[in-house]
């Protein structure tokens, strides 16, 4: 995971740097899961960019997947008896 | 009360289920009970669209408002309940207007991360390795609730 941002500030200058690009790719591409790029340091921006919105896109449809999963489990169960045993796994 | 027997995490940075990600969960859960107690015979469909909004409105609630993509989602989702109040039907967060055709890479990662249009190019980077991190772990709190879900004690 990307660490503290202890670097200082930078002052909101008009021109954006290259090594402000690199170091905030560098951290989109540590968010993503390493299947998708492999540990290759050499991945072009529009790679990155791309990998990201078909992550995203994945990540939206799951979210969606999910939702209907637990529609249905709602449907079914009650699901307060099950609260516990989730807080449980959570804090193990 | 707990027997202190597990490992302390070694990386004070992410704890791995600090106080946030609890905080998420109970969030998250709570708006679960409260969609099967107020609307217990709806459709399967309108069902899961409220449970759809409840992850996301969990999400950009722990975030509170430090983030632009979690200010974005919370006026979203604030601004499309006044509408549902008021008129009919309105869009769910996240669809999509307009199919695209040829967009570059960052338009098309713009519409993707909430309040991504508005962004300057850093800052979308940055909110997005934020977002991409917050659902993901939306998406494993939801699969958790999935597994422990099922019929106990049959």
């Amino acid at each position: 995971m990307s660490g503290r941002r202890s670097r200082s500030r930078q002052s909101m200058s008009p021109s954006i740097t290259d090594e402000q690009i690199n170091d905030l790719m560098a951290k989109l591409q540590a968010v993503l899961p390493e299947a998708r790029l492999g540990i290759n340091h050499r991945v072009s921006a529009a790679r990155v960019l791309q990998e990201t919105c078909s992550y995203l896109r994945s990540l939206h449809r799951e979210v969606d997947d999910l939702s209907e999963r637990l529609s249905e489990l709602l449907a079914m169960a009650d699901i307060s008896g099950a609260e516990a045993a989730i807080i449980r796994s959570l804090l193990m | 009360m707990k027997s202190s027997t597990r490992n302390p995490n070694p990386n004070p940075d992410t704890p791995r289920f600090g106080p946030s990600k609890l905080m998420v969960a109970f969030r998250f859960l709570r708006a679960l009970t409260l969609v099967h107690r107020t609307a217990p015979n709806s459709s399967n469909a309108a069902r899961s669209r409220r449970i759809q909004r409840a992850a996301f409105a969990s999400m950009a609630y722990s975030a509170g408002p430090r983030r632009a993509w979690s200010r974005a989602l919370l006026w979203r989702l604030h601004f499309h309940r006044a509408r549902r109040l008021c008129a009919g039907r309105s869009r769910a967060a996240g669809v999509p207007r307009r199919p695209s055709t040829t967009r570059s890479p960052a338009d098309e990662l713009r519409r993707l991360v909430p309040g991504g249009t508005g962004m300057d190019y850093c800052s979308l980077l940055e909110e997005t390795a934020d977002y991409i991190r917050c659902l993901s772990e939306q998406v494993k709190l939801m699969q958790s609730v999935v597994d422990s879900g099922g019929p106990r004690g049959r």
